[in-house]
């Protein structure tokens, strides 16, 4: 069964270029908009992987990251953060939200990929 | 005419109209005995009896004379010679004897008397109140001068300076020319003296126009400028006047005279050259950005508009957007990383020990409230004790107050702890506690809550707070040991390489060293120093000690140590003291007198670089030494190999004391100094030396006046005269 991925971002000129390269890995891949959207299909979807945005509009990244880690149901899920929010504070509160990696942009697609593997060990 | 003659006079007349007086009676007596009987007594027992009246009444007239004398003539006069007295010494009164109307007078006087001193007393006493409240003043300024975070000093019009702050001091020494900020010294070392002058001038252009048809008098109160100073740093100066009475001097504002300026100073080099590192690095965002975008932007539409040329044009077009994004990238990185330390410098927050802000917090987050009697306990742990914060310590303190207090109301909680340890480039602070805790939407409303406790309020709230010293805070569940905490990272700071804040402190009496408003009056006209009164003439003191007695034969000076006397006050702060690398060996009889080894000398800069650093210490000075001929010896013979000339006049104390103590067989300095009553304690260096030498100086300078020596020109003639002066090196 492949794992599955969700890509949080409200870029979409961001989420295309990942989807399509997630997607040639084997990955299945689905996408939310906002904040909202992204809890409510974290909750209803359980992937495995979920690239998270930061700077979104209803609820920013970082809510979204506490509000799944403070769910036991959801403690599989693994948390990218991908964002433009790149100051060292940030990066350490997003860590310390319980998030399991974090990239600032712009980013290697190289690099994205094998964080994604590491990730999801495979 | 005298009493007593006036008295002889008296008894003379009395005398001659008794023996008028007498001799008509005999006459009388005689006539009327040549008609009558004749008998009775011979003329020889008449003439007896006659002159024995005569002589009895003459000595009742006389004693008379004198008892009346006694009492009306001589007492008064007496009196006269009391109360003569007693306008030279007020405490007497006249005593009550004599006549009753010479004692009415003399109660008279003694009430006139009493008047007259308890006026004087009372006169005193103003004098001495209004003397103690203006040290007061005095110390209260100069007290708040000195805890000023920015520079400030007080000059006359000449450019003297009359007070400063160590802030000062600190910003405005050190360049390589030794110029150095002191008493009496001419800020126009340190600034362009044609610039000053500009300004007061548009200061007072300013104040001519604003009065040109208007009612009110609109005095322009200061004026800003930058300039560099010769150590090379930007300073911004506000320069305000200060305004007296005194129409004497020329320049006037608004109808005042000008008798000084305040400067107040801000060192702008490090913030101006932020200022143009953030200004260059937007720029090469801009300018360095322009150029991979464009490439990008080309290649792109190159790929859209021709989608139909070969592959390995396009393989061409998609390696340039590639490589292109990649350098963009890059240098993004780079100028964020450049910026984000540059962010953190901003100048509403200060740099804080961190165990000391946690300390201050847990002592804040304990104090007793109104109507609280429990108390939150406080502990704190893990705390690193080199870590530097540079936050709005104020507001952080508010923050974690607020929090606690919040958790205490809310939720109960009996004990919090605190803890900060430095994580990489970050500080991270930590509020924890057992127990009871929130979700996670609540906690982040506390977080963005403006900070409301009882009776305090804040309209920021925690968040901003954090943001302002540009860190970050959340709330954080430890899931295994059920501890919750409030985390926050903050950018841990640099130790701060700041200033210490050093009060001098005045010794008992004395009046603190960092002014002298008694020199507000003092003024560069030109009247030759020779003239000056030794009194107010500034000098400085000042000796060396060498490797040897003969300057001549190739011994050099290893120290110079020398402070300066203004104003009749020796300024033991502002000191020269220096080693100098003689660049020669040291004879082990010299090292026996001065104590200094080889060893303190090498790596000591040499004669050439200190002589022109103390030239400009003792610049405009008359210099002043014990035994002078030996040291001014030493620095004549370095004239040809520095280029530095000592011209200013010389005053010997050795032939000072000389001069006063003609008979002494000793003129050593210890010597000197005992018999003037001036305690000698850290000998045999030159600082210590030329203190000495300072001090007795000024306990001469009242023994010269006495003696009718008072200028200048008068105590060099006398130093000439005297003995010693014949000896020559």
């Amino acid at each position: 069964m492949s794992k599955r991925i969700l890509v949080a971002d409200d870029e979409q000129n961001i989420v295309i270029s990942i989807e399509f390269l997630l997607r040639r890995e084997g990955f299945e891949v689905t996408v939310a908009n906002d904040g909202e959207e992204a809890l409510a299909s974290v909750r209803a979807q359980k992937p495995d992987l979920v690239l998270l945005d930061v700077m979104m509009p209803k609820m920013n990244g970082f809510d979204v990251c506490q509000a799944v880690r403070a769910d036991p149901d959801l403690s599989a899920t693994r948390i990218l953060m991908l964002t433009a929010k790149g100051r060292d504070t940030e990066v350490s509160k997003g860590l310390g939200l319980g998030a399991d990696g974090y990239m600032t942009k712009p980013f290697s697609t190289k690099e994205l990929l094998s964080e994604v593997r590491k990730l999801l060990e495979v | 005419m005298g009493s007593v003659r006036k008295l002889a006079l008296a008894a003379t007349a009395l005398c001659l109209s008794v023996l008028v007086l007498v001799a008509t009676t005999a006459a009388v007596m005689l006539v009327s005995e040549s008609d009558g009987s004749g008998a009775g007594r011979t003329p020889e027992e008449r003439v007896a009896m006659l002159c024995v009246l005569v002589f009895v009444g003459c000595a009742l007239g006389c004693w008379a004379l004198i008892r009346l004398h006694a009492l009306y003539v001589s007492a008064p006069l007496r009196m006269a010679e009391e109360l003569l007295a007693t306008v030279a010494y007020g405490r007497l009164r006249l005593p009550d004897e004599g006549a009753p109307e010479l004692r009415a007078l003399g109660r008279a006087a003694n009430q006139l008397l009493a008047v007259r001193d308890a006026l004087e007393a009372d006169v005193a006493e103003r004098v001495r109140e209004a003397r103690a409240s203006l040290e007061e003043e005095r110390s209260r300024l100069a007290a708040l001068m000195a805890d000023l975070s920015q520079s400030v000093v007080v000059c006359n019009l000449d450019g003297r300076v009359l007070l400063y702050n160590q802030r000062a001091k600190q910003e405005l020494s050190g360049s390589a020319d030794g110029s150095t900020l002191g008493l009496g010294r001419s800020i126009y070392t340190v600034f362009d003296r044609a610039l000053i002058e500009h300004a007061i001038e548009r200061l007072q252009q300013a104040s001519r126009e604003s009065t040109v048809g208007t009612e009110g008098r609109k005095l322009l109160g200061s004026l800003q400028f930058v300039t560099a100073t010769p150590a090379g740093r930007l300073l911004r100066a506000q320069l305000s006047p200060v305004l007296g009475g005194d129409r004497e001097h020329g320049a006037q504002i608004g109808g005042l005279a000008i008798t000084g300026f305040v400067l107040v100073l801000d060192d702008v080099t490090t913030s101006n050259e932020r200022q143009a590192r953030r200004d260059a690095l937007i720029q090469s965002l801009i300018e360095g950005g322009r150029g991979p975008l464009g490439s990008i932007r080309a290649a792109a539409e190159m790929l859209s508009d021709f989608s139909d040329m070969p592959p390995r044009q396009r393989d061409r077009f998609l390696t340039v957007i590639r490589d292109e994004a990649r350098a963009l990238s890059k240098h993004l990185e780079n100028a964020a990383g450049a910026f984000s330390s540059d962010l953190r410098e901003r100048w509403l927050l200060e740099e804080i020990l961190g165990s000391e802000l946690v300390e201050v917090a847990a002592r804040r987050i304990t104090e007793p409230r109104p109507n609280e009697r429990r108390i939150l306990v406080v502990k704190t742990e893990d705390v690193d004790e080199d870590l530097w914060l540079r936050v709005d310590s104020f507001g952080l303190l508010q923050a974690l107050r607020y929090l606690a207090l919040r958790l205490q109301d809310e939720y109960q909680v009996r004990e919090v702890r605190l803890s900060l340890t430095r994580e990489g480039q970050l500080a991270q602070l930590d509020l924890s506690w057992l127990g009871t805790f929130m979700n996670n939407e609540t906690a982040m409303s506390w977080l963005q809550d403006p900070m409301v406790i009882g009776s305090e309020s804040s309209p920021l709230s925690v968040g901003d707070v954090i943001e302002r010293c540009s860190g970050e805070i959340w709330f954080q569940r430890v899931r295994v040991s059920h501890r919750a905490m409030f985390r926050t990272m903050l950018p841990a700071a640099a130790a701060p390489k700041d200033l210490p804040r050093v009060i001098v402190a005045a010794e008992e009496g004395e009046r603190p060293e960092f002014y002298d408003f008694d020199i507000f009056r003092w003024s560069t006209a030109s009247h030759e120093l020779d003239d000056c009164t030794l009194a107010e003439l500034s000098y400085t003191v000042f000796d060396t000690e060498t490797t040897g007695l003969q300057p001549s034969a190739g011994d050099e000076i290893i120290q110079i140590g020398a402070t300066r006397i203004v104003n009749r006050r020796l300024l033991r702060h502002e000191c020269f003291d220096q080693l100098i690398d003689p660049c020669r060996r040291l004879s082990p009889q010299s090292i026996e007198v001065h104590g200094i080894t080889q060893d303190l000398l090498t790596g000591q800069p040499t004669i050439e670089t200190i002589l022109p650093q103390f030239r400009a210490f003792c610049a405009d000075t008359i210099l002043v030494g014990h035994n002078a001929a030996f040291d001014m010896r030493f620095l004549q013979l370095k004239e040809k190999q520095t280029g530095i000339r000592f011209d200013q006049p010389v005053l010997d104390t050795l032939l000072l004391a000389a001069v006063l103590h003609p008979n002494q067989r000793t003129h050593k300095l210890e010597a000197i100094a005992e018999r003037l009553g001036v305690s000698v304690f850290g000998r045999h260096t030159a600082l210590g030396d030329a203190m000495v030498t300072g001090e007795v100086f000024l306990k001469m300078l009242p023994l010269l006046a006495e003696m009718g020596i008072k200028t200048l020109r008068q105590a060099r003639e006398a130093s000439e005269k005297t003995f010693h002066a014949r000896l020559k090196y």
